[in-house]
């Protein structure tokens, strides 16, 4: 629950520049009351403003908590109306750069029926907004935006209720703009939103089994009727990002605070056997070296003698007996020879008779494909800044999951829940499971040592070798085709190295955790999955395996979700083979496609393979796609040219890539000159947003198709940097890019038309588009990921091409 | 420790600190800027960059003894007036940024870029760029805003009768 109180005038003036935008301030002045526990956030931030802290900045004290969670089944959680007549919105959850934020507050202001410059949106803070769990698995609009669009609806309804009890005239006599209610017929009658409840509380008790149900009894507007969604209005938080203004998650300061290194062990498994802290005691400004079992952090009055210290520091470490892991060249044959830790069978996990189908098949293809472990790298390495004043811990943290890493952090530090709050701010790219919970529990745990205010952060080598990697697979698939080239059975086996798969803040396998000596009862089993396709299939099999590494607690190599967990990973093998089985049956890939979706079926899929036709159709126009079977006649020149499609479902969203390359002989290198992306995710909040999040995530996955490939030796990771671990430049990047946002609902007019998630889907295909078009170009197939220079001229080498 | 005087965005700062100390650390840590961001420490990424006689220049392996008494530039300083340089403009025009954290790179490399080549083509935006990386992928918004940034500062130019923009 929620209470109100008085804004200090020093708080009001640090909010005005905390958030960067001259609005907040007229907010305040106009409601002249506020949510207390946002103002007891704002009293911790003012420290922030400014890294030369001013005198009115140190008189203000940390409030003492318990940091309560905020009611979900309130109303005045959600919404808050100033007597200016600008509402405020809380959510629980955080904006990785995909623009959410700003979607949000379309769809809030939209249903609320306010402008959306009169609004204003709080994110991420688990003291002032309820639980929705952050961000992850491409949810923000497709599930927590029903209940911001539920509960702004309501907000509505409760006004409108209002004026007619003010006006004495039934509901259905008012009509409302811009936070105005007016009578119909009458426009001289009216009353503002702020008029009628401007800092007063609403009072309203909300329903819903869970949060994402939460709800009154409003009804949403129909899709037609919205103003503000489906409008491409600017994100609101780009100008501060590019004028310099915004502070981040690594702007956080508080007077006090300090700055801390790891020091990590350097063989994966090392056991600490001594340290030397004399060894650093010179460096100006050292305050101590912290450590518990392997972990080991050093702690300076300065951010520079941290890293100093961190590099001079002297640790004796016992290096394991054995290999921790294969060397990564060696890895797809030991995963292919391991023994499963997990076999998993898809629903439903055969269909048919495929082994008697294979028998009879007039032509029977079988491949290979192998793809890597493949890291977050977050561009800013992990970071956080724990404030442990007053026996609370306040985090300032950008993790994606804050709500989360409260609860995780609570539970490391044995500390009652209610002492701890995570303070989100915006910060470098957060695309799954990153090293920011990591950072998150070490600053904790290093400002509850220290007893001061602590700031650490990863250094490259840390952050690109420690993070959490998206899992490595090997598959095997057999397909049959009859005499009319028609796919008629399927055989699909992947195995994966996701054993000991970790989750998202969780204390026992947060890497200061594992290091400390935390263990969980049992390791995660991991997990793969079936390809995402509608293919009608009739005979079918698909088989899931998961295998183990040799190290399985305080390795590097930790599986964890990474941008659509093993999307690209499967979905480069599944729509790989499918390429290849329609060269085989001399067909092209497009009407191949379109062949296996439209086959007689009587599942309940109906709606999902109507759809994926018509994105597919779409996909094949946007590129003026010609009808032939690959690869193409191999040309002459040099640069050799091909085209490739790839297709997936993710959710309820559906993608269909096509890549254009150009594939260099002399040197192996290929250029994707053009994408064209075909996307339907239903509703459209924001559509020049959604398409910046769609370029995004094409050229993440296409980084990974030709880039990105973690390495290693049997006891540490090798690709330590942006030169060993490669990813896209601008010189790679295509000329051209096409997206067409595709409505494929077979009523597409349908006013409850609902949005299906955007996050993740594009980048699952790009590698099999790019794959699909350098073997129409070259008539070469490349079965392993990335397709760097080398691999690809080796392969255009051997079949001399 | 050594006495430094360091002018940063027109404004002279004396600081008495060890010379070998990145120049990144002072800027972020003593005088409060926060454009400059820490990306990798090794002058890979970009996510540092600052402008020194008109050249973008790694602060996170830039000594501050190798920049005394030079004219420095953050992102915080490139707006003149109360107004966006017009990269910045363009940058919003654009609507460039996903999570924004390498964008001080992007921008500042550009503005030396552009500075350089008023008028680049394809090839020279791509090679010229090719440092800056970005982990969200903005690199195609970033090329259409540098090409509306040259559009942009050539008009800017023809108006003004002179090469003055920032």
């Amino acid at each position: 629950m929620t209470e109100f109180t008085r804004v200090p005038k020093q708080v009001e003036d640090a909010m005005e520049k905390w958030n960067g935008t001259t609005s907040r301030r007229d907010f305040l002045k106009g409601s002249g009351l506020m949510v207390v526990s946002f103002s007891a956030a704002a009293m911790v931030n003012p420290n922030l403003i400014n890294a030369t802290a001013s005198a009115a900045v140190a008189e203000v004290n940390p409030p003492a908590g318990p940091y309560k969670d905020p009611d979900f089944r309130q109303l005045d959680s959600w919404i808050v109306i100033r007597q200016d007549n600008t509402a405020a919105f809380y959510v629980g959850k955080t904006d990785c750069g995909q623009g959410t934020g700003t979607a949000f507050r379309q769809i809030m202001a939209d249903e609320l029926d306010m402008a959306f410059d009169k609004t204003d949106l709080i994110m991420g803070n688990t003291e002032t907004t309820v639980d929705q769990g952050g961000s992850g698995g491409s949810d923000a609009i497709r599930v927590d935006g029903w209940p911001m669009r539920r509960v702004a609806a309501e907000a509505r309804r409760v006004l409108l209720e209002m004026a007619s009890k003010q006006f004495g005239a039934p509901v259905d006599q008012f009509s409302v703009s811009e936070g105005v209610i007016t009578v119909k017929g009458d426009p001289s009658i009216k009353v503002t939103y702020g008029e009628l409840i401007g800092g007063k509380r609403f009072n309203v008790t909300l329903t819903g089994k869970d949060i994402d149900a939460t709800t009154g009894v409003a009804n949403l507007k129909p899709v037609q009727e919205h103003k503000i969604i489906g409008k491409s209005l600017p994100r609101y938080d780009i100008p501060p990002k590019v004028d310099g203004s915004l502070k981040w998650a690594v702007d956080a300061k508080v007077p006090g605070m300090v700055h801390a290194r790891n020091v990590r062990p350097p063989w994966a498994g090392a056991k600490l056997i001594s340290i030397d802290e004399s060894s650093v005691r010179g460096i100006p400004g050292f305050i101590k070296v912290v450590s518990k079992g392997n972990y080991v952090a050093v702690v300076c009055e300065r951010e520079e003698d941290a890293i100093k210290a961190s590099r001079q520091l002297k640790v004796n470490w016992e290096k394991p007996a054995t290999p921790s892991f294969p060397k990564s060249e060696d890895l797809y044959d030991y995963m292919r020879n391991a023994s499963p830790t997990s076999v998993t069978q898809p629903t439903p996990p055969v269909v048919g008779n495929p082994d008697d189908a294979l028998a009879s098949a007039a032509k029977v293809i079988e491949a290979e494909y192998e793809f890597p472990f493949q890291g977050h790298v977050s561009f800013g390495p992990a970071h956080a800044m724990a404030d442990p004043s007053n026996g609370q811990m306040t985090i300032y943290s950008n993790d994606m999951k804050a709500y989360r890493l409260r609860r995780g952090v609570a539970d490391f530090l044995g500390m009652p829940q209610d002492r701890v709050r995570v303070i989100w701010m915006e910060g470098s790219q957060a695309y799954g499971r990153t090293a920011a919970d990591d950072a998150g529990f070490e600053a904790a745990f290093l400002a509850k040592e220290v007893g001061r205010p602590v700031r650490v952060q990863w250094m490259r080598h840390e952050e690109t070798a420690w993070d959490t990697k998206g899992p490595a697979f090997t598959f095997k698939l057999r397909g049959g085709l009859d005499t009319q080239g028609n796919l008629i059975a399927l055989v699909y086996n992947a195995r994966t190295a996701d054993y000991n798969h970790v989750d998202y803040n969780d204390p026992n396998t947060v890497l200061i955790g594992q290091l400390v000596g935390r263990r969980p009862s049992a390791p995660a089993k991991g997990g793969a999955g079936p390809p995402a396709d509608m293919y009608v299939i009739p005979n079918l099999r698909r088989t899931t395996e998961v295998v183990r590494l040799p190290l399985v607690w305080e390795t590097p190599i930790r599986a964890g979700n990474l941008r659509d967990p093993n999307g690209p990973q499967i979905a480069f093998a599944s729509e790989s083979f499918i390429d290849e089985l329609a060269a085989a049956a001399k067909a092209d890939p497009v009407e191949f496609r379109l062949r296996l979706l439209t086959g007689s079926t009587d599942d309940d899929k109906v709606f999902t393979r109507a759809r994926s036709i018509a994105v597919v159709k779409a996909a094949a126009a946007a590129y003026g796609w010609d009808n032939r079977p690959s690869p193409k006649a191999l040309g002459t020149g040099n640069i050799l040219t091909g085209r490739g499609i790839a297709y997936c479902y993710r959710q309820t969203t559906i993608v269909v890539e096509i890549a254009e390359v150009e594939v260099n002989r002399t040197t192996g290198h290929v250029w994707v000159k053009r994408l064209v992306c075909a996307h339907d995710c239903g509703l459209v909040i924001n559509p020049d947003g959604l398409l910046n999040t769609i370029e995004g995530n094409l050229l993440h996955g296409l980084s990974r198709g030709l880039h990105e490939e973690v390495q290693f030796d049997t006891d540490k990771i090798t690709s330590v940097d942006w030169i060993s671990y490669p990813t896209l430049t601008h010189a790679d990047t295509p000329a051209k890019i096409d997206i067409v946002l595709v409505n494929g609902d077979p009523n597409p007019n349908r006013p409850d038309l609902p949005p299906y998630g955007a996050g993740e889907a594009a980048c699952r295909i790009t590698p099999a588009a790019v794959a699909n078009a350098i073997y129409d170009a070259t008539g070469v197939r490349i079965r392993r990921v990335p397709f760097r220079d080398k691999r690809v001229l080796a392969a255009l080498k051997a079949a001399k091409v | 420790m050594s006495k430094f005087t360091l002018k940063v965005n027109g404004r002279t700062h004396t600081l008495d600190i060890d010379p070998s100390t990145p120049l990144l650390y002072i800027l972020r840590n003593d005088l409060g800027l926060q454009g400059p961001r820490f990306g990798c420490g090794l002058g890979q990424c970009g996510s540092c960059t600052v402008l020194i006689k008109g050249l973008a220049v790694r602060s996170c392996v830039t000594p501050v003894s190798a920049v005394r008494g030079a004219e420095i530039t953050t992102l915080e300083g490139l707006a003149r007036d109360g107004r966006l340089h017009p990269v910045q403009q363009a940058w919003i025009d654009e609507q460039v940024p996903q999570c924004g954290f390498c964008q001080n790179g992007q921008i500042m490399t550009a503005k030396a870029l552009l500075d350089k080549h008023p008028n680049p083509t394809d090839q020279e935006i791509r090679e010229g760029m090719a440092g800056a990386l970005c982990r969200c992928m903005t690199y195609y918004r970033v090329q259409a805003a540098i090409k509306r940034a040259a559009k942009m500062m050539a008009a800017a130019r023809r108006a003004s009768g002179s090469e003055v923009i920032a």
